[in-house]
């Protein structure tokens, strides 16, 4: 009846092995996106079939796995790829930030510092920063191979140009260790500076654009700017509507079609913890049930 | 000839050897300086040590041609080992190799040998599996670049001449080769990313 189907984590052992051997490369070269032979999974792209992959070929009986979608733990997309894991590999789950190993994501990097044992699996979309800029793989590959990345200092300079401020807000790119400019994956900027001298390590998954690329802990992450636009974090002026916490960042809710509006941290682990730690917002029921997971 | 009955085995059990052996791997390349030990280590023809065998059977496949030093070579049955249980095939134009496994460092050919990548491909390297005498009893060098907060120790048994070379493999940045170097059954890798001095030099 219950007789195993599938390879521990789905992936057979042959795709791990060549997706750990591109794992290992693209950790030697940080920034530097690895083509990799990437599978069809059991989802369609665009939900995360490449950090899918990365975690299926990382993950360990021993490994505690999160995973989070815009910083929550419970959409669809999160809970459906923490199931996944939980059958095919068996591992143990927990939404907490602190207490997991692994942590695979979308969009958003947890409001609580990673540690050294942790390892945070980004899912990507587009892994080419240039790739909207110019759509030609063989030029954005001679320019990374020549480190020419004016266009990108163009980019942001037009925005300058038509808005008076980089108006860049997500994907924000950054270049890792002095020499690759990488895509960050669709992160609001106000993610970006917790890439630099991270603790943990950072690998990212594109399943149909079949990249994979790495963040070593402790590298440099700098996010592109100018001397006269330095980079800025961009946050809601609002204190989260449940937690009162006033450093993270915040989802805006429309509560009804009056205009009415909340904001709440997106980050739904950091806001649990400092429900449950006694901070309030104005939302907050006094009695109202802690947590939802 | 060896008979294939007489090989050691490779993995009892496939998935979670391999799997803890990569993490192992990948710590140790994610952090270079650190010893990261092989908890799934296996006995392994001569003159192969106990973490090279698992990483040989964690990593290398069909996909990977191999290149053995002549300290390896010497022993038929490690070439056999490796394609019965990997399918590797095993090469001798070191330029073409992913892995190469080099048992005696002191005699191994020049790093530039070997496959470093070109600079829009700088993935297509070699990656060099070093045997050495000990990770901890050879002269101080000091390591810095991504995956080491400051700057780390590392006394690694490994010539003045190679030291010398992995600091021209540096310079080639994003083309060069990486090292793992193993003792028994202990792990330390070097990526070409590390900027690798002797200490206090």
């Amino acid at each position: 009846m219950n007789a195993p189907t599938y390879n521990f984590a789905y992936l057979d052992e042959g795709t791990k092995r060549m997706i750990r051997r591109a794992i290992l490369k693209a950790i030697a070269i940080p920034g530097y996106q690895v083509p990799f032979a990437s599978r069809e999974m059991p989802m369609p792209y665009g939900w995360g079939t490449g950090g899918v992959q990365v975690t299926a070929a990382i993950l360990g009986p021993q490994d505690v796995l999160k995973v989070i979608d815009q910083g929550s733990d419970d959409t669809t997309n999160a809970i459906s790829i923490r199931k996944f894991f939980a059958k095919t590999a068996g591992v143990a789950t927990t939404t907490r930030t602190e207490e997991a190993s692994v942590i695979q994501t979308r969009h958003r990097i947890p409001e609580a510092p990673l540690h050294a044992g942790q390892v945070l699996v980004y899912q990507v979309p587009i892994p080419e920063p240039l790739r909207y800029l110019e759509p030609r793989e063989t030029e954005t590959r001679r320019m990374h191979a020549l480190g020419e990345y004016g266009l990108m200092h163009v980019k942001l300079y037009e925005d300058i140009a038509k808005f008076g401020h980089i108006a860049t807000a997500y994907a924000y790119p950054v270049k890792v260790a002095g020499r690759y400019v990488m895509d960050p994956s669709p992160t609001p900027k106000f993610d970006n500076p917790k890439m630099n001298d991270c603790e943990a390590l950072q690998l990212f998954g594109a399943g149909r654009e079949k990249r994979i690329y790495a963040i070593p802990p402790y590298t440099q992450v700098v996010s592109l700017d100018f001397e006269d636009h330095p980079f800025t974090r961009y946050r809601q002026d609002a204190p989260c509507a449940l937690c009162g916490a006033e450093d993270s960042y915040l989802d805006e809710i429309v509560t009804d079609d009056q205009g009415s509006r909340m904001f709440v941290c997106s980050d739904t682990d950091y806001c649990e913890t400092r429900q449950r730690d006694g901070h309030l917002g104005s939302e907050s029921a006094p009695n109202k049930e802690h947590g939802h997971g | 000839m060896t008979t294939v009955a007489e090989l050691p085995a490779g993995f009892a059990d496939k998935v979670t050897a391999a799997q803890s052996t990569f993490r192992a791997v990948m710590d140790a390349m994610a952090r270079p300086g650190r010893i990261c030990k092989v908890a799934a280590a296996l006995p392994a023809p001569a003159p192969l040590m106990p973490a090279v065998a698992a990483i040989a059977l964690t990593l290398f496949d069909h996909d990977t041609p191999i290149w053995l030093d002549a300290a390896v070579v010497r022993h038929r049955e490690v070439g056999q080992w490796l394609k019965f249980h990997c399918s590797a095939p095993v090469v001798e134009e070191a330029s073409v190799a992913s892995f190469a496994l080099v048992a005696d460092p002191a005699r191994m050919p020049a790093l530039d040998c070997f496959a470093l990548g070109s600079n829009d491909y700088p993935d297509r390297s070699t990656t060099l599996i070093l045997q050495v005498a000990s990770l901890t009893d050879g002269a101080p060098l000091e390591l810095s670049g991504p995956g080491i907060r400051g700057t780390t120790a590392l006394a690694a048994t490994v010539s003045a001449d190679l030291i010398a070379q992995l600091a021209l493999n540096r310079e080639l940045f994003p083309r060069g080769v990486d090292l793992v170097l193993v003792a028994g059954d202990e792990v330390v890798a070097l990526p070409r990313s590390t900027r690798i001095t002797a200490k206090g030099g």
